[in-house]
């Protein structure tokens, strides 16, 4: 089905808009995966353009070395605190769409405000309050910090998502005898898994690129996510830029696996998470 | 009690927790924020002590009276200036082409969002190199070693380091804000492109029948009605924007005389650097009134056309 008649000209000149682009697009991957390929002997600034004439892995074998421990700490952190913001999303979600309640309008935006506040502006109360109770530095303290702030926009995505579902289906059930719990595991969660999806790869994906709350609530190195453990490789002057390449790329891929693989339920959550219902 | 009755008071338990935990991690925080920022904790000494002192407004006028506090005012509000106009312009320009499903658009539409997926802070470190100037003429590096390739050495210049400035706007933002856009302008070409998607097929058919050009139906036809989506993108940009830590923090820092420096790596140093509390939480505070400045007006209005 084509919309608009388009000549050949025009498809030649859209082609070429097109290709521009995809350079622009590419640009940083062929810089990053050519140099993290590349043997130490050949990584110097003249050559930055090239691809690598050896085909090496010393790059990735260093950056591993360095980085293995900070990847692991980052599946640590975003595993739980996805599953866990998930559910407290679909629950709220399904409280704000079908059991609504006087005011329940205001209570939505007064949790919704908290998804686009700097998160600056609660920076020092939140470091006190993990020193007061004993978990700052930890891990545990950034998968309830994900989880906390996570509420707002795992709630908007679900209640958007159970707005969708008609009412009498629940009504139904609650006719037939289901107490509103029953309505909710029995009926609601069982057709809730493209909602799932859709929240879950949002949530994985920011929490595992997050870096403001990583680098302030985590000052052990040991004990950083993976963004933190690259931005400090990237510090120290020493590093060869292929190992700092290969880095990058590790830090990158979960996520870019999960988009290549899900990139259809990847963009219908920046969708949700923007045009809000 | 009625049913209805008893499911609206279950749904309200079901909320409070939350609602609790957001009154606490949020509204109380931030007012524990603003109690900081009218405070004399501005030393480790200070905040040890426990002791409070109300200063009033002095740490906001000390951040307004502050060259560097001025710098990165101008320096967000140039950033935000021109990457919304960078996403919006490359977003929807994009989008219209990828609408015209010529043959593998969605390859390149799936190309163009692939950035959106990974952290600024990877976007940050791998542009910082590409954009890192080298000792020019002499051993220049990254794009300056491109155009040397290419045979355009004139254009080689400075990129973030450089502290050339037209008026206000620090010239070293440019590779920031190609960066950016580099990461962003495919989530606003993926909301363009839902917003074309949504415009009913009889609407276009029937200009077409009218004789409407293609310049004419975009200005006349999907221009007008893609304006909610338009208003949707600057609020999602904006307010990042307003924020932004992450990619300069991890390209650039603050830059040679703050060329590139924002509010928020201001704090961040001003609060885990030098300890002075106060000042890190008032920048803090104003970050969030102008995010705030952005948000409230679009919840409102969201809200109210809700009923």
């Amino acid at each position: 089905m084509m919309a608009e008649k388009t000549n050949k000209t025009s498809l030649t000149i859209y082609y070429i808009i097109l290709a521009v682009f995809t350079i622009f697009y590419v640009l940083p991957f062929y810089v990053t995966i050519s140099t993290s390929f590349k043997p130490f002997e050949e990584v110097s600034i003249s050559n930055m353009w090239k691809l690598p004439s050896k085909f090496s892995i010393e790059g990735f074998k260093a950056a591993f070395a360095r980085l293995g421990p900070n990847l692991k700490n980052s599946f640590y952190l975003t595993i739980p605190a996805t599953l866990i913001s998930a559910m407290i999303g679909s629950i709220n979600g399904f409280a704000l769409s079908k059991l609504r309640f006087k005011y329940s309008n205001i209570v939505f935006a007064l949790i919704l405000f908290g998804m686009f506040i700097p998160y600056q502006s609660v920076l020092f109360p939140l470091i006190q309050f993990f020193q007061a109770i004993g978990l700052y530095g930890t891990i545990p303290a950034l998968i309830i910090t994900h989880v906390i702030y996570g509420i707002p926009i795992t709630t908007l995505m679900f209640k958007n998502y159970y707005e969708e579902i008609p009412n009498e289906l629940v009504e139904a059930s609650s006719v037939d005898g289901a107490n509103i719990w029953q309505s909710y595991t029995k009926i609601l969660l069982p057709i809730s898994m493209p909602g799932f999806v859709v929240v879950i790869i949002w949530q994985f994906t920011n929490i595992w690129n997050e870096f403001l709350f990583a680098v302030t609530i985590t000052s052990d190195p040991t004990k950083q996510p993976i963004t933190v453990a690259l931005v400090n490789l990237a510090g120290s002057q020493v590093v060869q830029w292929n190992i700092q390449m290969a880095g990058a790329l590790i830090a990158a891929l979960p996520t870019l696996i999960v988009y290549i693989i899900l990139g259809r339920y990847f963009v219908r959550g920046l969708l949700a998470g923007s045009v809000k219902g | 009690m009625s049913v209805q009755k008893k499911k609206a008071r279950a749904g309200f338990f079901i909320i409070l927790p939350s609602l609790a935990f957001i009154g606490i991690f949020v509204y109380y925080f931030i007012f524990l924020t603003i109690r900081t920022s009218t405070s004399n904790w501005n030393s480790f000494t200070s905040l040890l002590s426990g002791e409070y002192k109300f200063v009033g407004l002095r740490n906001y006028q000390r951040l307004f009276n502050d060259p560097r506090f001025q710098t990165d005012l101008w320096n967000t509000l140039f950033f935000t200036l021109f990457f919304l106009a960078g996403c919006i312009i490359l977003g929807i320009f994009l989008a219209n082409i990828i609408d015209k499903k010529l043959r593998g658009s969605s390859f390149f539409q799936n190309l163009f969002l692939f950035p959106m997926a990974i952290s600024y802070v990877v976007t940050g470190t791998v542009w910082g190199w590409i954009f890192a100037p080298g000792n020019i003429p002499t051993s220049p590096q990254g794009i300056n070693l491109l155009l040397e390739n290419l045979g355009w050495s004139n254009l080689q210049w400075m990129w973030y380091t450089s502290t050339q400035s037209i008026g206000k706007f620090n010239l070293a933002l440019i590779p920031v804000i190609i960066a950016a856009t580099w990461q962003m302008s495919g989530y606003v070409m993926a909301m363009y492109l839902a917003g074309l998607r949504a415009i009913p097929e009889e609407m276009i058919e029937a200009a077409q029948v009218d004789g409407a050009t293609g310049t004419q139906l975009f200005w006349r036809i999907k221009f007008p009605m893609l304006r909610p989506i338009t208003l949707s993108a600057m609020i999602v940009i904006g307010h990042m924007s307003l924020k932004i830590f992450d990619l300069i923090y991890a390209m650039t820092g603050s830059g040679p005389n703050n060329v590139t420096d924002m509010p928020a790596i201001y704090m961040f140093e001003q609060m885990f650097r030098s300890n002075r509390y106060a000042i890190a939480s008032a920048i803090a505070i104003i970050m969030l009134i102008m995010v705030a400045a952005v948000i409230i007006p679009y919840l409102y209005s969201s809200f109210r056309g809700e009923r």
